[in-house]
């Protein structure tokens, strides 16, 4: 077995192990500090004693002890009864997957969306609080504390360890979609710093939304989740050179696209499109769908981009929506047609100042001959990202299009 | 998202102040301080000496010049800095707020996004 295989199965069973526990013994919070005990544990023996034979009922075990072990501390501190500290570990682990409750409780609405993508990589993805504070680039110490509040706002909102039901469900699946989405997207676009691709996470990310498909097939949106998620995935060796700079869609390397990642995507969307109800991250999918069928960026479908943006600017508005509209219909229209949609923004106070309207209004501008304007444009577009890979396109642009 | 809370002092202005009035601000930072790391949105945060104390090297014809003070002759000087991080710019905005100097007539602090980061993040 090598380290990623330790890590895999590690990363399996830690969601089960912790479902496992809090089914038991309640109390969440000190259950996962035991689990990630217990983890911490096998990653040291397992690789220089060998797997146990039952892996998943060893860290039950371990993890218990750790459990009994700090309710027997606390009793003796307190000085005060606990009756689950007494209680004899059972031997028999039953078989059930506790992963998507498990995400309902770590994505609970009350938590900050920086909690809960904290409390989801380390409850249900099985990352070390080291490794997540690594991926978000913060002290060990800043990941540790905001996980610890996180459990015990869960705490204090007494949530039960049972899976929502009805209304209430669908809306709380909608948060653990929206947290596994940021999760990618904190993988795939560091929102700031030198790194554009932190892969670990798109791939955990991935992971996770696996794990609510297989329970959840028959649900669109998580269908069409997986899809967006892969067919974004599958454009990642394309999207950079190997120094690092930024390649835009129309200039990237289709060649390079990962075809499996695109047909699993396809296929996927395809599914997801032939339900009964059309949600944001299905009509993302089928856009990103769209290009990925286009041999070349010349044959894209622009037609089709423009109406799944049309219509998923109905069923959820948002100038970002827009925005990507106004490339599309500059596409089918001309660039002056997507200029004029980029003008309805300009009174939009979430966009005043976005690098992502300025480059954009430049790389219209420079379409239509207007290389000062353009220029102009990306050079405040470059002022305004705080990620230095666009940057430093944008200052290639703004290069490009100097008098 | 990081963001550089960056705190501009001004030495006249905090002579000014009471004893009290000074208490009051190192308490302040206290709270704030004890806040943020409950948060987890700390990362860490620095104050630094006097700008008397402040020395300017630069490299003449090769060779290094050092010269006493400050680089500005300014009436306002980096005091210290708060490194954040926190959901977004309203969020790092919201914060700068509970700083104490904030309320302080002639002080304020300003509010940067990270771009690049490289380094100890623990030290």
């Amino acid at each position: 077995m090598t380290a990623h295989d330790f890590e895999d199965l590690l990363r399996a069973l830690a969601p089960q192990v912790l479902g496992t526990l809090v089914r038991r013994y309640g109390q969440f919070e000190g259950c996962e500090d035991a689990v990630q005990e217990a983890v911490l544990a096998a990653t040291v023996q397992w690789p220089a004693d060998g797997v146990p034979a039952h892996p998943r009922g060893w860290l039950v075990t371990v993890a218990s002890r750790r459990l009994i072990d700090q309710l027997r501390s606390d009793r003796a501190r307190r000085e005060r009864e606990s009756a689950t500290a007494t209680e004899v570990v059972p031997e028999d682990v039953p078989d059930t997957d506790d992963s998507l409750v498990l995400l309902f409780l770590c994505c609970h609405p009350t938590l900050t969306a920086a909690s809960q993508t904290a409390l989801t990589l380390r409850a249900v993805g099985g990352l070390t609080t080291a490794e997540i504070a690594r991926a978000f680039l913060v002290p060990e110490a800043t990941m540790a504390a905001r996980i610890s509040r996180a459990k015990q706002r869960i705490k204090a909102a007494g949530s039960a360890f049972v899976l929502p039901e009805g209304a209430e469900r669908e809306e709380r699946l909608r948060v653990v979609l929206h947290v596994l989405y940021l999760i990618f997207n904190e993988g795939y676009t560091a929102s700031s710093g030198s790194e554009l691709h932190r892969a670990d996470l798109a791939h955990e990310a991935i992971r996770l939304v696996r794990t609510v498909h297989a329970q959840l097939p028959d649900d669109g949106e998580v269908t069409g989740l997986l899809a967006l998620m892969l067919l974004t995935h599958a454009r990642r060796e394309a999207r950079t050179t190997p120094a690092g700079d930024l390649v835009p869609l129309d200039e990237q390397d289709r060649g390079a696209w990962d075809r499996a990642l695109i047909d699993e995507g396809l296929e996927l969307v395809k599914a997801s499109l032939a339900g009964p109800a059309l949600g944001p991250y299905q009509l993302q999918a089928a856009i990103a769908a769209t290009h990925a069928a286009a041999a070349t960026a010349d044959e894209t479908n622009w037609p089709q981009v423009h109406a799944l943006y049309l219509i998923l600017e109905r069923i959820a508005p948002n100038p970002m929506v827009t925005l990507n509209r106004a490339i599309a219909l500059a596409e089918t229209e001309g660039p002056r047609a997507g200029l004029a949609l980029l003008a309805t923004l300009d009174d939009d106070a979430r966009m005043a100042g976005h690098h992502r309207l300025l480059s954009v209004r430049a790389h219209l501008l420079e379409k239509t001959g207007d290389t000062a304007g353009a220029h102009a444009h990306y050079r405040r577009a470059a002022k305004s990202t705080a990620s230095l890979a666009e940057q430093r396109y944008l200052e290639a642009r703004a290069r490009r299009t100097q008098a | 998202m990081q963001f550089l809370i960056s705190m501009h002092i001004n030495p006249a202005v905090l002579d000014a102040l009471t004893d009290e009035e000074k208490a009051a601000i190192g308490e302040g930072h206290g709270r704030f301080i004890a806040a943020l790391k409950e948060s987890g949105e700390l990362i860490t945060t620095q104050a630094l000496v006097d700008p008397s104390q402040a020395v300017v090297v630069s490299v003449r014809n090769g060779q290094p010049v050092v010269t006493d003070g400050p680089f500005l002759e300014s009436k306002e000087y980096l005091g210290g800095f708060y490194l954040i991080d926190c959901e977004d710019k309203e969020r790092a905005i919201e914060l700068a707020a509970q700083i104490p100097d904030t309320a302080v007539a002639g002080l304020g602090v300003e509010v940067r996004q990270v771009m690049f980061a490289d380094g100890q993040l623990e030290a």
